[in-house]
């Protein structure tokens, strides 16, 4: 080897160079993970402008087309000519994904059409967009407004009419989903609750007839309120079936939306920068705030960032205690043997199961074999339909809580060994016992590294789909674990989680290409929800450093 | 031998003349009263000896200073007052302790109890990672001492006794990690009399100071002999002969001698002992 190579290598400079690079790499490589997921998560609420256009297709007829590009993609020329395009000399072209809507009408609610046959692109001011609760957005000109059936606007007058028209029916939907919710939603519950109270007399074999006639006039009562409900809601529907908005597609064609079946509708290549940024954040909010709609393409994700928050905490709550016992067992009282190391060995693999396997232990132990037995025993009125013996979030937590106990335990046996052995006489040198000083100051010494192991396992959990496919996921829950109605904390129904969301929309959604920018959307949401509860468990543990920084000096 | 006897007399001058006066009285006292007795006690780790027939009595309300090489066994006798050696993995016993009437390795011993009565201080300060008033309320709370007020007195009661009230009653709730290494050990020793121990045990309490929270610390164990019972184990020996009335001389696991510091300083029986203090070996 030459001498200078020699020198170089002598003086520990390509380490150095090997040891940052492989910091930029990764560092890179998060970065771009990142901006990614966000800039195509976040351009996904933007809203586009609409193009007017005239397109030749394939077979020479010239069609009118209306919609938003969303992507583009250059594309072997030969690919177009295979299609039936007529393309003299070029090699490549672009290639458009065109979104134009109107699902009911044309079937499809995108098309690729290609760069060099477009003719005469506008954008102009009257196109509109609408949001509607079914079939997707509808885009095109709106031409007029009708009630009842009957055209009262027509032209230029139709859009303001169809603003304030829009402005109550919205309201009045809102008003009805309320009602069916909270109000119905308890009446039904709580008819439920009295249903499996009657069979839970009836499995008793009471006799007596006092209990059956308090059961009957409770139903009584409620149905009345129902009774009501429904009156008001019926007042409520015929108010808003009573409008409706006449469109004209890109083929000419028109059809009429009820305004009941509209979300918004805007004129997106008449807004400014402005317009666009409040619309922006309106659509963001909807997204973390509302309900899926359309098989949960459309709408937000609340449930979803709701369900597995709530999945987490109560995993939380379970792993902790836990692992904290069995690690201070295995640190302070067990004798230090082989026996014992076998046991950590154990723990420490544990790890590294696949988390499937954690899911189909869950399925047959907590909800076939747990969940069963608790049917069997607490809840025989409710049977053949099972109450826990299905999955479901407490048997989703608890499948978690096993499968981040391994980390939970190794972080609090860390933590224990750590807290010097001088504090520990001091404690017993005052005549405090083993398990007081345990209690009094080797658990709260300990807390930081126990909170360490929660922070591992909250990132774990948050970020878990596999499991829970098996053991209480659901694509769409009808209602939330946590609700107005006693007990408040359901923990036997199933949730919704945003790591199942993004599966379920980017794989199994029946519109892939319409659902693609809200799997980033999701993506980064859950991103920011896992950072979010890290954050706070990391806050806590330096709150507890702060306390008990003993272990410095 | 000479040497010792020129260093000591200077030394204790100038720390207090009063107790040195008051030592010479108690050493005359050859009947004092009893506070540990010692009897054949031997100790081992797994198959190593440490402790040979260790046989002694510890006078009441004295302070009494081991002394010797390192390794010497003379923190592991002392931490078998308290018991603190059954935290220690194989290790075993044979012999009598008897704080005061009661036979400390008898079957069914309360050790917790037992340790209220021998109260420890160790080499490095250990305060809990709790505020001073919480450290000094510790034993109290163990105790199950609910009584606010009675503990407030006792707290400020124990760090009057230990030196240390003036400095820290205006952040009787700061964390105690907070203070200096001497402020901390004056704490661990006020934590330890809150509890009224009989017997205090100090293991090279001063070891990890500097020469001016030494001088406290040896200035306060003056002052807790009129109450307590002291021992305490020391690699220095200019320290053994300023703070003592009683000093014992280990070594290799087995009481050479042990006598009035006075004696054991100016006229040693056993060659060995001499060898130590006039700085031969060890």
């Amino acid at each position: 080897m030459s001498q200078p190579s020699v020198k170089w290598s002598k003086s520990g400079l390509p380490w150095i160079w090997l040891n940052a690079g492989a910091v930029s790499i990764s560092l890179i490589m998060v970065i771009g993970l990142l901006l990614l997921i966000t800039v195509r998560g976040m351009s996904y609420f933007w809203p586009a402008d609409v193009m007017d256009a005239k397109y030749q297709e394939s077979n020479g007829r010239v069609i009118h087309l209306i919609g938003e590009v969303v992507d583009s993609q250059v594309i072997p020329a030969a690919n177009a000519r295979d299609n039936g395009y007529t393309i003299e000399n070029e090699l490549e072209l672009t290639r458009f994904l065109v979104k134009v809507a109107n699902r009911d009408v044309y079937g499809n609610d995108f098309r690729l059409v290609l760069e060099p046959f477009l003719t005469d692109i506008s954008y102009p001011k009257n196109i509109m967009v609408v949001e509607r609760r079914e079939w997707g957005n509808a885009i095109g000109y709106l031409r007029s407004v009708k009630e009842h059936g009957k055209v009262i606007a027509e032209g230029d007058k139709a859009r303001d009419e169809l603003m304030t028209r829009l402005k109550s029916a919205v309201a009045t939907f809102d008003t009805i989903r309320d009602i069916q919710k909270h109000d119905i939603g308890s009446i039904n519950y709580q008819l439920e609750q009295l249903r499996l109270k009657r069979r839970g007399l009836e499995l008793d074999g009471v006799t007596d007839k006092a209990p059956y006639e308090e059961i009957e006039q409770e139903e009584k009562q409620l149905k009345q309120q129902y009774d009501t409900l429904l009156k008001k809601m019926e007042v409520l529907y015929e108010d808003i079936r009573r409008d409706s908005m006449v469109m004209e597609a890109m083929n000419g064609t028109t059809f009429e939306i009820p305004l009941g079946k509209v979300v918004r509708a805007y004129y997106p290549n008449e807004m400014g920068v402005f317009d666009k940024l409040v619309f922006y954040v309106a659509k963001v909010w909807e997204f973390v705030s509302d309900e899926p709609r359309e098989a949960n393409t459309e709408g937000g994700i609340f449930p979803a960032i709701f369900g597995t928050v709530l999945m987490v905490i109560l995993m939380s709550i379970f792993v902790t205690p836990f692992g904290v016992v069995a690690a201070v067992y295995l640190r302070e009282y067990a004798r230090q043997g082989p026996l014992i190391r076998l046991i950590r060995i154990a723990v420490n693999n544990m790890a590294g199961v696949p988390s499937i396997v954690y899911g189909v232990f869950g399925l047959g132990f907590f909800v076939y074999f747990l969940g069963g037995n608790i049917d069997a025993l607490f809840f025989p009125e409710a049977q053949p339909a099972p109450t826990f013996g299905t999955p479901g979030i407490l048997w989703s937590s608890l499948t978690l809580a096993l499968l981040t106990l391994p980390v939970v335990i190794v972080a609090t046996e860390e933590g224990l060994s750590r807290i010097p052995r001088s504090v520990r006489e001091g404690s017993l040198a005052l005549g405090a016992t083993k398990i007081e000083t345990l209690w009094n100051i080797v658990l709260p010494m300990a807390s930081p590294a126990m909170m360490t192991g929660v922070i591992l396992a909250v990132a774990r959990a948050a970020g878990e789909v596999a499991p829970l496919m098996l053991v209480g996921v659901v694509k769409l829950a009808p209602s939330l674990p946590l609700d107005g109605n006693f007990p408040f904390l359901h923990m036997e129904r199933k949730f919704m989680h945003l790591g199942f969301h993004i599966y379920d929309v980017g794989f199994q959604s029946p519109n892939v290409e319409a659902a693609r920018p809200l799997v980033y959307a999701t993506s980064l949401l859950l991103i920011i929800v896992i950072v979010l509860l890290n954050l706070t468990a990391i806050r806590i543990r330096n709150r507890l450093r702060e306390k008990y920084r003993a272990l410095e000096n | 031998m000479s040497d010792a006897n020129t260093q000591k007399t200077p030394l204790t001058h100038a720390i207090n003349m009063d107790a040195l006066n008051r030592d010479e009285s108690t050493v005359e006292t050859e009947n004092a009263d009893i506070a540990i007795t010692v009897d054949d006690l031997n100790l081992f780790y797994a198959e190593k000896q440490a402790l040979h027939g260790i046989k002694m009595e510890i006078p009441r309300k004295r302070v009494t200073a081991f002394i010797g090489p390192s390794g010497c066994g003379k923190s592991t006798l002392l931490r078998c007052f308290n018991r603190m050696n059954d935290l220690v993995d194989n290790v075993r016993i044979e012999g009598s302790i008897v704080l005061g009437e009661d036979d400390i390795y008898a079957k069914g011993v309360n050790v917790a109890d037992l340790r209220r009565r021998v109260g420890m201080v160790f080499q490095k300060p250990n305060p809990f990672p709790k505020s001073i008033f919480e450290n000094v309320a510790y034993g109290m709370r163990i105790l199950g001492i609910k009584d606010k007020r009675k503990i407030t007195e006792s707290v400020e009661k124990s760090l009057r006794s230990a030196a240390l009230w003036d400095e820290v009653k205006d952040r009787l709730q700061d964390n105690a990690m907070g203070l200096s290494g001497g402020q901390q050990q004056r704490l661990v020793i006020a934590r330890a009399v809150a509890i009224e121990p009989e017997v205090l045990l100090l293991d090279e309490p001063a070891s990890a100071l500097d020469p001016i929270s030494t001088l406290k610390i040896e200035e306060l164990i003056y002052e807790l002999k009129d109450k307590y019972t002291i021992v305490i184990v020391t690699h220095n020996m200019q320290q053994a002969a300023r703070v003592s009335d009683y000093t014992a001389f280990m070594y290799m696991g087995e009481l050479i001698e042990h006598d009035s510091t006075n004696k054991l300083f100016t006229n040693p029986e056993k060659k060995q002992t001499e060898d130590y203090i006039t700085g031969r070996y060890g």
